[in-house]
């Protein structure tokens, strides 16, 4: 046992017993940021604020949300809504952030692909990335089908039907999903439980690693320019802050995130004050009925362009091109040949590469959600949908005929 | 500066990306009805006649609506329609009972929340006036189509419309307004009301039920009605637009072609009080969100300043 002496504060004491002062030092003073960044660097903090939000607002939402087919819908829109003081807000704070966590999702993934930051050495940091974007789409839609209105019914009736396989018609399986031939009791109640428990456990394990997978390869730059970290922490810690190309994580580069956290709260409760329904679905707040076929069944705008991936195709053809687009993202470090850590805008092809993506998945997004009873709609969502692949494939092409900066 | 450069680029991405999944996509995926202002002159009614090439009915839907615009323009007396008025106070009265799949709604306030013209087709023909004159082939089968016999001299409905227009208006509270108007087929369950108007507390269990079985009584012969049973309108103000909701309650025809829920006629004042019924049920937080919404923007601004502060502190001697 190692030998304690008498401790002079409650600093020290901890200290001896946790060592604090070292942890402090690892995880702030002394954890280094490259000072080289923009507000999107910021990302990962704001990221991490939101899904706070999400679980304190969850827990209050939980105290008194019922799971059961017969109460779950007035326990929200009438006991939260109505009875418990201010249930409305933390529902609406619920709904909002459900939403906005993944705009900065995106704008995470996608200031990751311009920057290359997914690549030599970044590789595990983008892996997890993604499967945090994974979870928090199960979490997003095992939340969805809590209020049991008519859209969760019926996203849940779509989602668990993917799963016979098309031509399989693996509808065993659908049902051992269900727990029942339609989403009903044992539906609700297990998509309850993987909502409020396992899948946060889930995200807050692969918030862990994503932040772990960060400390060795360090965090990405604008210019994708390598320098010894060593080298330039020892320069900040002698005092010649201007000359080096690092800032300590706390408080430096810490007050950035701060503001730009800032800026975002005014957007996200200026949403949930005054914008809330674009987070929550009208056609939820008609109870879930199952001999009501609502006319448009549509998705959260999130997940819009993978599912008009799945519309365009025939049966089979869809559901194998959906599942694809469900793990290409994973595939970037590996399809991406290129040498180059850099901002897309230097690397030659790849940065028209970029934007098309980018532009494309928008495209994909606003057919999703448009009846594909218009023809119009349709083709541009089957060419979008083409292109979507095509673009994937060609990936490793350009990448491999960049030269090297 | 670069990184308002980016940050204009993100917006701008985002903002389209709002707009193509929000107003964009709503305007595709909904049927475009106008609004008519809450008048009822039979102008949709016949269009829609004329569309589905129903030619007889087109026609037969001219004259309705030219007589009813005549009726409309003659003078009525207020104390002799008070005479006219005791026929249909036969059915219209409080605490009535269902009468050939409804109960008769209550007049009290009907010179308030209706419209004067549409008052008039009623009386004249309720199938017309109700635009579900498609459910009776002939329009007297219609619950109260017995008062074309019983009403047939246009001056005579020109007076009990003006009695009523005069004497049965007068102030009426939001909740009078939504159970004269809708709340004989449809309940508000989060306002604890029924077909049967407000359930009342009892001492016992036993009468409980025993209320609960006379409310399903009422709901069954609504049902058989109307096909089915009418929605409960708790939170209805959330899941449709307040466009939506103008137009299908002007002419529930234009929006749900078939549909078994004949128009109610109100006024455009007479709507105003309905919707804010409905707001007030389905949208309880409305006032405490708008009081407590600026306060913490505000909080957030402020917060934001003095990160800001905090960030250039910091970061004034690193360039």
């Amino acid at each position: 046992m190692a030998k304690f002496e008498k401790a002079n504060s409650i600093g020290e004491w901890l200290d001896q017993r946790l060592a604090i002062e070292t942890l402090k030092k690892v995880m702030n003073t002394e954890y280094w940021i490259p000072k080289n960044i923009n507000f999107l660097w910021a990302m990962g903090m704001v990221l991490a604020a939101t899904f706070g939000i999400l679980v304190v607002s969850g827990i209050f939402l939980l105290m008194y949300y019922k799971p059961d087919t017969a109460l779950a819908f007035d326990s929200v829109n009438y006991t939260t809504m109505t009875e418990v003081g201010y249930g409305w807000l933390w529902r609406h704070i619920h709904g909002v952030g459900a939403s906005l966590v993944f705009l900065v999702i995106y704008i995470h993934m996608f200031t990751g692909i311009y920057y290359g930051s997914y690549k030599r050495g970044r590789e595990l940091i983008w892996l997890s990335g993604m499967g945090l974007f994974v979870a928090f789409s199960a979490e997003a839609f095992s939340g969805y089908m809590l209020p049991w209105g008519q859209m969760s019914y019926w996203a849940g009736m779509v989602i668990t039907n993917l799963f016979s396989g098309g031509s399989l018609e693996a509808y065993g399986l659908v049902e051992w999903i269900r727990g029942d031939y339609v989403p009903a009791d044992a539906f609700l109640t297990r998509f309850f439980m993987l909502h409020v428990f396992l899948l946060p456990l889930v995200i807050i394990g692969l918030i862990v690693l994503h932040f772990g997978t960060l400390r060795i390869p360090h965090v990405n730059n604008q210019d994708g320019e390598e320098f010894d970290y060593a080298e330039a922490a020892e320069l900040y810690k002698a005092g010649k802050v201007k000359e080096s190309k690092v800032i300590p994580f706390s408080p430096v580069f810490l007050s950035k995130d701060v503001f730009v956290m800032g800026v975002y709260f005014i957007l996200f409760f200026y949403l949930v004050f005054y914008h809330f329904e674009f987070a929550m679905d009208p056609v939820n707040f008609d109870p879930a009925d199952g001999l009501k076929t609502p006319a448009h069944i549509y998705p959260e705008w999130y997940f819009l362009w993978s599912y008009e991936i799945l519309r365009p195709f025939s049966k089979d053809l869809g559901l194998v091109l959906f599942a694809i687009s469900q793990v290409i993202f994973f595939m970037l470090p590996f399809l991406d040949r290129s040498p180059n850590v850099a901002p897309a805008s230097r690397r030659g092809l790849f940065k028209y590469w970029f934007w098309i993506l980018l532009i494309d998945v928008i495209v994909l997004t606003f057919m999703g959600k448009l009846p594909p009873t218009d023809a119009l709609f349709a083709n541009i969502g089957l060419v979008a949908a083409v292109l979507f692949f095509v673009l994937w494939i060609a990936l490793p092409f350009i990448t491999k005929s960049e030269k090297k900066l | 500066m670069k990184e308002l450069k980016i940050f204009g680029i993100v917006a701008i991405f985002t903002l389209v990306l709002y707009w193509g999944v929000e107003p964009f996509a709503h305007s595709q995926m909904h049927k475009h009805v106008d609004s008519h202002g809450f008048a009822y002159d039979g102008t949709a009614d016949i269009a829609e006649a004329v569309t589905a090439e129903k030619n007889d009915t087109a026609e037969a839907k001219k004259v309705f609506w030219g007589d009813v615009s005549k009726i409309s323009a003659l003078k009525g007396d207020v104390a002799a329609g008070e005479a006219g008025f005791a026929t249909c106070m036969g059915c219209h009265m409080e605490g009535g009972v269902n009468m050939g799949g409804v109960i008769p709604p209550v007049l009290d306030h009907a010179g308030a929340i209706y419209d004067k013209n549409y008052l008039i087709a009623l009386i004249k023909d309720p199938a017309m006036a109700t635009n579900v004159d498609h459910k009776y082939a002939d329009t007297s089968t219609h619950p109260m189509g017995s008062i074309k016999m019983m009403m047939t001299d246009d001056q005579q409905i020109a007076d009990v419309v003006a009695y009523m227009m005069a004497k049965k208006a007068g102030e009426v509270t939001t909740k009078e307004a939504f159970s004269e108007a809708c709340g004989r087929c449809h309940a508000m369950r989060y306002a604890k009301t029924t077909q049967l108007g407000d359930t009342p507390t009892f001492k016992h269990e036993k009468d409980t039920l025993a209320h609960k079985i006379k409310v399903i009584d009422e709901q069954s012969l609504v049902k058989a009605y109307m096909g089915k049973l009418p929605p409960d309108l708790s939170i209805i103000i959330r899941a449709r637009s307040a466009h939506f909701m103008e137009t299908f309650v002007e002419n529930p025809q234009g929006q749900m072609a078939g549909t078994s829920m004949p128009r109610v006629g109100l006024s455009h004042a007479g709507y105003e009080k309905v919707h804010a019924y409905m707001t007030e049920i389905g949208d309880p937080s409305k006032p405490a969100r708008e009081a407590l919404g600026p306060w913490v923007l505000l909080f957030f601004t402020v917060f934001t300043l003095l990160a800001y502060f905090w960030k250039r502190s910091m970061w004034k001697d690193h360039y």
